[in-house]
């Protein structure tokens, strides 16, 4: 179950999700998928709780925007977006523990970009993550990487858990 | 004055300008070394009026803007001043998304910073 306080769930992309993990996901790592016809590029992978680990993943995403002609401005922000999901999944979910892994499951479309990113560690509550753009906050040298999410991105979802994250992003959107 | 690895250290008058090494600076162990060496200058080597020039660099996390919050703080603490210039608008925006802009003295150009001391 993932909510965002704003936006509603989007059903097409659950159904995807579930057929997903019914049948590719169960048998395939680390591995680029067969697509639909209407996917551009789609990867499930499984990443150690180490720092850099998802610089190759974001990488090859970054050239997949790219090559579908998205623009310099929608290709930063969603680099952002998903650095700042994969480290903290990576660094403050699994605390580096080299014994929990990160699985990121990626579509990518024409015009939208869809990403989940679902740690194993214990969840945290977006909701108490204070506001660091009150400024009585603005000294807080952390918590800026969801604020950075939520603008460079269409939508983000944390699943009720808190262990997991969604992003998507619709070209030409903000 | 000490080697720095990811930055790269330069005076005008009473001004330390200081520029970054890595054009994108996202990697963590980067960043950590990152802030070090800018803490360095403050507590170590007493350059309490620094210029950061952000010319080389392209993109920024989170985890860089953190260093430059305790940076600011380090600096007040040592009643120094702190500007930035040299911004790119991609990264401007992040700044202004973070409402960072606001915490910092935020310049166009080097020559502007520096006249503004």
């Amino acid at each position: 179950m993932y909510h965002s306080g704003s936006a509603s769930a989007n059903s097409d992309v659950r159904l995807h999700l579930a057929v997903l993990n019914q049948t590719d996901r169960t048998h395939t790592n680390n591995t680029i998928m067969s697509l639909s016809d209407s996917e551009c590029w789609s990867v499930n992978l499984t990443l150690p709780s180490v720092r850099g680990a998802g610089k190759d993943f974001i990488n090859n995403l970054l050239e997949e925007l790219r090559r579908n002609a998205w623009n310099d401005h929608e290709v930063f922000g969603v680099h952002l977006a998903v650095e700042e999901a994969v480290v903290n999944a990576i660094k403050h979910g699994n605390c580096l523990d080299e014994s929990k892994q990160v699985q990121i499951c990626c579509r990518l479309w024409k015009d939208r970009l869809w990403i989940e990113i679902i740690d194993e560690g214990c969840g945290f509550n977006p909701d108490e993550v204070p506001d660091c753009t009150q400024i009585e906050n603005l000294e807080i040298p952390n918590g800026r990487g969801i604020m950075l999410m939520r603008s460079f991105m269409s939508k983000v979802e944390y699943s009720s858990a808190g262990n997991g994250v969604i992003l998507e992003k619709l070209r030409g959107q903000s | 004055m000490a080697a720095f690895r990811r930055l790269a250290i330069s005076e005008a008058g009473d001004v330390t300008v200081v520029r970054f090494v890595d054009r994108k600076i996202l990697d963590e162990l980067n960043i950590q070394e990152l802030g070090q060496e800018l803490f360095q200058l403050v507590e170590q080597e007493n350059r309490v009026r620094l210029l950061l020039n952000f010319f080389n660099v392209e993109f920024l996390s989170s985890a860089a803007l953190g260093k430059l919050i305790t940076l600011d703080k380090k600096v007040k603490a040592h009643n120094g001043k702190l500007k930035l210039s040299n911004i790119r608008p991609e990264i401007y925006e992040v700044f202004a998304i973070t409402k960072l802009n606001k915490l910092f003295d935020i310049k166009e150009d080097e020559a502007d910073a520096l006249a503004a001391f």
